[in-house]
């Protein structure tokens, strides 16, 4: 219950994170909603001897919809990304993944960027900003650079970022057509069993875009090029459903765990992308 | 005590200040430094919401966050809610309704469904339930605690109305 | 008389008495954060205690070094099994006639055991002192699976025991072995199942659970060394028994030992036993002279504390073609754990389990249980048991469905063939229990026309010719119960904890102004024994439940109780009050004829008041005469209104109920949805309709945990797969459905007001009715019996392999 004791920093800018992770290495860790890594700490799973609060840095709050492209501050809360208007209007399935995490208090505290930067694979943004084809500003003491989503996530907990650098950032342009973010778990509270992003579009009758992106069903969340592609140009018909939910299983690789063994969330997953296909398609 | 640091917080409209390592919880700083044992420990993995506080104006659990993180906060517990001259609609619903049984998951329960009456002034029944979904209970099994909520609820908006 | 004068109506709607729905009076500090729980408790001086655990099932401990633990600023104490060895502390005597170890003693025998005791100034020096701790280790094989466990050639656990052909609970065939106890007519029961024209057979599995309240354990022992007298507060559901315990392991005289159990947050049969942490805070505190605060934490407390349940049934039921029941033959694989630490009276190392005939008139039964340790934690009677009623009616009502199952039979009708008649009360079973009034037609035909059980019945059928026509993917449960339970122990004569008989007791004092303090030897963890109680004194004596002080937990002042749990509170520390209340209005009838100028027997009770008989204007309230017992000198009566009993109850009450849970299963994903559950309940005279339809609540909701996927499963290493609330099944209010409560009324004849308990029926009938219903979606597709939890992965399994998924 009581984490080992740790110096702890609160730099009012960016610039100050930075310098305290370029002098402690990996002994720092950064600390956003602090709802994965707290409890860590307090199990004595993580040691960290420098944490450094990001809460008071303004530069990484905000959420701005401008010219067809939305940006999230990396400390932007999951309750402040439902509340948002803007954001219900330019990416409405952010809010419906953000509704199915956790529980209302952990809402409150946990940020967007703690979600997608830790590379836990039972976190449901990264792959949702996969879906969405998002792009992480990372910021480190060489400047910033910017890496998609899709190329983020190399293992659990092993991800593009480097040490010394910070996500700051979260952009992608404002998708149209058909969403839907399925998830299956135990209860309130719990990681997905199997879970599934879905972003599409039609025209004509005929699907002209897909993305279609998976949770806690590998070691990192999996985008499927395949199934995108097996719903367009289609008129998403129940062959053609069929078809990407067959490409996207095929692309996931779940372990057993309490929630099950790998068989059986296999077949979950074939239904929750079904439904997620199916439901964004109603939509569209 | 190892190295410490100055924290200052206000809590339930009072300012106070004290030396605390950065790793002490928020619920043990509240509990043991000032006195305030209504919030309580009921798991260390941040599910069962017994610890729920107001911190800034949002429902957070007490146990997952660092005094630390807290300095400089504003924060409420139960017993900034109501005193026993002037109980809250709230803690006079859950009394009418027997929306407690051994009150230890009541003040997180109490203080959560006070700032889940302020996101949401007149919710359902569903949206009671998931409004409160933060928040374990092992002893009333959640029905009176819903009631006890909506029937809060109708009764401030009634007032609401009648003031208008 | 005028229209000033109160009728009898008001008087009695005054008293806030029995059968009102009272609001609580615990609620006023519940409400504003002002309970005063364990945790709560500060005293000067104050250290805190923590436990270095085994993270291995099965190792011997081959050395423990604290020297860099002690060396930490802060550090005061590490005890081990080598310091407690002269105090004769480092095992304990259970509850079940075994002994248990309080701290390692050159082995461990389950994750999470105890291992050293670390005391500092504060808990967060205590938690990084424990980090420091080395234990060499050197792992030994594993058993987690209790059949293995009795195989030759398994592995030795208790080599304590090593030799010991008999415990105490007879003899012991294997060094894995604890007890075979059994009763019935075995002989009988095979000649029955033999002869019978239709048998069913079915092993039923009653999981390992764990009560888990949100209130974990924990105790602040203080030995006052000047005064020579040691105060322990605890989570403590028989304050009385800890104390005696503590004197007779500690030598300290039971007059200088204070037991206090202040607010409990919740119970569930966790908090009765004695535990290695209480032992261990009075040993620091003894030792260092200051209080010793323990508190546990949640992995802790569900790793190492009293567990429930784990009792392999294997079940023969035999019945004519017709469908009435001949015989039923049970035997119990009863998975103990390292330790036998049930929390059971000391004769019946089975707790109740006999009562497993339920509310069916069966001829002939044997039950036989095998008690067999393992590599996990010790315990097995927990969580709204009572002493293992819950295993007994799960047993029943999954055998009911099996042999439905076996006939071709509608089990609800099934059922009713079988039940107990009304006018065979009181009934004594095959197994040996005297049921002590039932009237189970009435509750089954009320609950089967309040679900209409033939609608759905119906719309059941329709759903399975459309699932089986491909127009839908979910299919629809019904889960029956008609459950009997056995509750309030008991009879001196028969039911003991550790020799104290299970007696309760209530001590009543009126005041001189016309209120009243009354004490008792139970202790409420939520159940509102102060709002109760209160009314069931306020009926008896005529005082308003409202001016009445109801007191439990304090050593010092409450009389020698045997606390709460088993739902024994009502039937025997309710049966105490109403006596010790029927002598305060006897000493009251002799003052108040002494006032009234007549004789006794020319006066009768008028709800608050004696009254002179054929004289209705002539009368005393019973608050003018605790004024004159105070005031007057009255010849041959002492001064003073108070009152004592001590109830010794002639026998368990047996509370029933009729429960239904209509179920819709989605068998691609083995998710489900409670669509309706109906419970009724006959807990006999109902004090607190209110409080009764919370308790419903609460225990149905624990149920529903049980069934639908809580569980302390291990792997084959002894690793606990659900030590924390992220795997450990507590369901929010989103998984909680709604309940509809209802019930029947038959007073138990011997109990002074009817009042049979009911707190743990819905955890009894709750399971089976949930359980039942994933079984009954499944029975037209060949489902006879699917271990619980009935979590998504168990029942998409059950689809999977019926060939329901294509």
């Amino acid at each position: 219950m009581i984490a080992a004791a740790f110096e702890y920093h609160r730099p009012a800018h960016l610039k100050g994170a930075l310098g305290v992770l370029a002098e402690y290495g990996d002994d720092a860790r950064v600390l956003a909603g602090g709802h994965s890594l707290i409890p860590m700490m307090k199990l004595r799973m993580a040691a960290v001897g420098h944490l450094v609060d990001l809460q008071d840095i303004a530069d990484l709050k905000g959420i701005r919809v401008a010219g067809g492209r939305v940006t999230i501050g990396a400390m932007t809360t999951q309750h402040e990304m439902i509340a948002s208007a803007d954001l219900a209007r330019a990416a409405p399935i952010i809010a419906e993944a953000a509704v199915q995490i956790a529980d209302p208090q952990v809402r409150y505290m946990g940020t967007v960027g703690g979600n997608v930067a830790n590379g836990d694979p039972g976190n449901d943004m990264p792959g949702l900003m996969q879906c969405l084809n998002a792009t992480f500003t990372l910021v480190g003491p060489d400047g910033s650079r910017e890496v998609a989503a899709r190329d983020f996530y190399h293992s659990a907990y092993v991800t593009a970022r480097e040490d010394g650098e910070i996500l700051t950032q979260i952009s992608f342009a404002a998708p149209t057509g058909g969403y839907a973010y399925e998830k299956q778990k135990r209860k309130i509270g719990d990681y997905a069993t199997a879970a599934c992003a879905v972003q599409l579009t039609k025209a004509g009758g005929k699907v002209t875009s897909a993305a279609v992106a998976m949770t806690n069903l590998a070691d990192t969340p999996v985008f499927s090029d395949a199934a995108g592609a097996a719903l367009v140009g289609t008129s998403g018909d129940a062959a053609a459903v069929k078809a990407a939910v067959t490409a996207a299983v095929a692309a996931i690789s779940p372990t057993g765990d309490n929630r099950g063994p790998a068989e059986f969330k296999r077949h979950i997953a074939g239904i929750i992308i079904g439904r997620a296909i199916t439901r964004a398609l109603s939509r569209a | 005590m190892g190295k410490t640091m100055h924290i200052a917080l206000t809590v339930n409209g009072e300012a106070h200040e004290l030396l605390a390592e950065p790793r002490e919880l928020l619920i043990y700083v509240l509990r043991e430094r000032l006195n305030l044992t209504g919030p309580h420990a009921g798991c260390e993995t941040s599910h069962c919401g017994a610890c729920t506080v107001e911190m800034n104006g949002k429902s957070v659990k007490s146990c997952t966050v660092f005094a630390a993180q807290a300095n400089g906060a504003t924060i409420t517990t139960i017993e900034g809610l109501g005193s026993p001259d002037s109980l809250s609609v709230l803690q006079q619903s859950f009394r009418e309704h027997h929306g407690l049984q051994c009150g230890y998951c009541t003040p997180g329960m109490i203080t959560r469904a006070h700032r889940l009456l302020q996101e949401n002034p007149d919710p359902t029944e569903e949206e009671v339930r998931f409004g409160i979904s933060g928040n374990l209970c092992r002893c009333t099994g959640y029905q009176n605690i819903v009631k006890a909520i909506l029937a809060a609820a109708a009764t401030i908006n009634g007032a609401k109305e009648a003031a208008e | 008389m005028n229209d000033l004068t109160p009728t009898p109506q008001e008087r009695t709607a005054k008293l806030k008495g029995l059968g009102t729905s009272r609001k609580r009076v615990e609620d006023a500090r519940f409400t504003q954060g002002k309970g005063n729980y364990v945790d709560d408790i500060k005293m000067p001086g104050m250290l805190h205690g923590d436990f270095v655990r085994s993270p291995y099932a099965h190792a011997r401990v081959k050395s423990i070094n604290a020297d860099a633990a002690r060396a930490l600023p802060g550090v005061i104490a590490v005890l081990t099994a080598a310091d407690l060895a002269p105090l004769n502390l480092h095992w304990m005597p259970t509850l079940a006639g075994d002994r248990q170890m309080v701290l390692a003693d050159g082995k461990v025998l389950f994750q999470g055991q105890e291992v050293a005791f670390v005391v500092a100034t504060d808990r967060y020096v205590c938690a990084d002192a424990i980090e420091l701790v080395e234990v060499d280790y050197e792992e030994l094989p594993v058993v987690t699976d209790p059949f293995k466990a009795l195989e030759p050639g398994a592995p030795v656990l208790r080599e304590d025991l090593a030799g010991q052909t008999s415990g105490a609970h007879g003899a012991r065939r294997h060094h894995n072995h604890i007890f075979l106890w059994e009763t019935g007519d075995e002989a009988a029961t095979n000649q029955a199942i033999e002869a019978a024209e239709v048998v069913a057979e079915e092993m039923i599995y009653y999981h390992r659970v764990h009560p888990c309240p949100l209130e974990t354990c924990g105790c602040v022992a203080s030995m006052d060394k000047v005064n020579g007298k040691l105060t322990v507060f605890g989570t403590f559901q028989a304050p009385h028994v800890v104390r005696t315990v503590a004197s007779l392991l500690s030598g300290i005289e039971e007059h200088n030992i204070r037991v206090v159990s202040p607010d409990i947050g919740g119970g569930f049969g966790n908090k009765v036993g004695v535990y290695p942490g209480y032992v261990c805070s009075i040993v620091a505190s003894i030792v260092t002279g200051k209080p010793v605060k323990w508190i546990e934490d949640r992995m802790d407390n569900l790793m190492a504390t009293a567990f429930a349940r784990d009792y392999w049934m294997k079940g023969r039921i035999s019945a004519t073609k017709d469908g009435k029941i001949t015989g039923l033959h049970c035997h119990v694989t009863a998975d103990h754990g390292a330790f036998d630490a049930c929390a059971d009276p000391t004769k019946f190392p089975a707790g109740f389990f006999h009562i497993c005939t339920g509310s069916y008139d069966i001829p002939v039964a044997y039950v036989g249980v095998d008690g067999v340790y393992t590599n996990k934690a010790p315990g097995g009677v927990a969580y709204r048991c009572s002493f293992r009623v819950t295993e007994a009616a799960y047993f029943i009502e999954r055998m009911i469905e099996v042999l439905a199952i076996e006939l071709g039979m509608d089990a609800a009708e099934l059922r009713a063939k079988n039940f107990i008649r009304k006018d065979r009360f009181p009934y004594t079973s095959a197994l040996g229990w005297e049921y002590d009034s039932g009237d189970y037609h009435t509750a089954w035909d009320k609950a089967l026309a309040a679900v209409d059980y033939a609608g759905l019945r119906r719309e059941q059928a329709e759903r399975v010719a459309a699932f089986k026509r491909g127009e839908t993917r979910k299919l629809l449960g019904i889960g029956l119960t008609h459950f009997t339970e056995i509750v309030g122990a008991g009879p001196v004569k028969n039911c003991d904890i550790l020799g104290m008989g299970m007696f309760d007791s209530c001590e009543i004092r009126i005041h001189p102004t016309g209120s009243a303090i009354a004490r008792l030897g139970t202790i409420s963890q939520g159940q509102g024994h102060a709002t109760t109680f209160a009314q069931i004194l306020a009926t008896e004596i005529g005082l308003p439940a409202d001016s009445i002080t109801i007191e439990e937990g304090d050593t010092d002042t409450a009389p020698y109780g045997l606390g709460t749990y088993g739902s024994r509170s009502t039937p025997v520390a309710g049966a105490a009050t109403a006596m010790a209340g029927r002598k305060i209005r006897a000493k009251a009838q002799m003052i108040a004829a002494w006032l009234l100028e007549v004789h006794d027997g020319d006066l009768e009770w008028d709800i608050d008041r004696f009254v002179v008989k054929g004289a209705p204007e002539r009368f005393k309230t019973m608050k003018d005469i605790a004024y004159a017992a105070y005031h007057n000198a009255i010849p041959g009566i002492e001064p003073g209104l108070e009152a004592v009993s001590y109830y010794d109850p002639p026998n368990m009450t047996y509370p029933f109920g009729a429960y239904v849970c209509v179920m819709e299963i989605d068998v691609d994903t083995g998710t489900h949805e409670v669509r309706q559950f109906y419970a009724l309940d006959d807990c006999g005279t109902r004090i607190n309709p209110m409080i009764i339809e919370g308790q419903v609540h609460g225990g149905l909701t624990e149920a529903l945990a049980i069934a639908m996927g809580q569980e302390i499963a291990y792997d084959e290493i002894g690793n606990c797969k659900n030590s924390t609330l992220m795997d450990f099944f507590l369901p929010t209010a989103v998984e909680t459905p709604h309940y509809t409560t209802d019930y029947t009324e038959t007073p138990s004849p011997h109990h002074p007001i009817g009042a049979k308990g009911v707190g743990e029926s819905p955890n009894v009938g709750g399971v089976p009715a949930f359980s039942n219903a994933v079984h009954d979606a499944f029975r037209a597709f060949g489902l006879r019996q699917a271990h619980m939890p009935h979590d998504h992965w168990r029942i998409w399994k059950i689809a999977n392999q019926l060939g329901l998924h294509g």
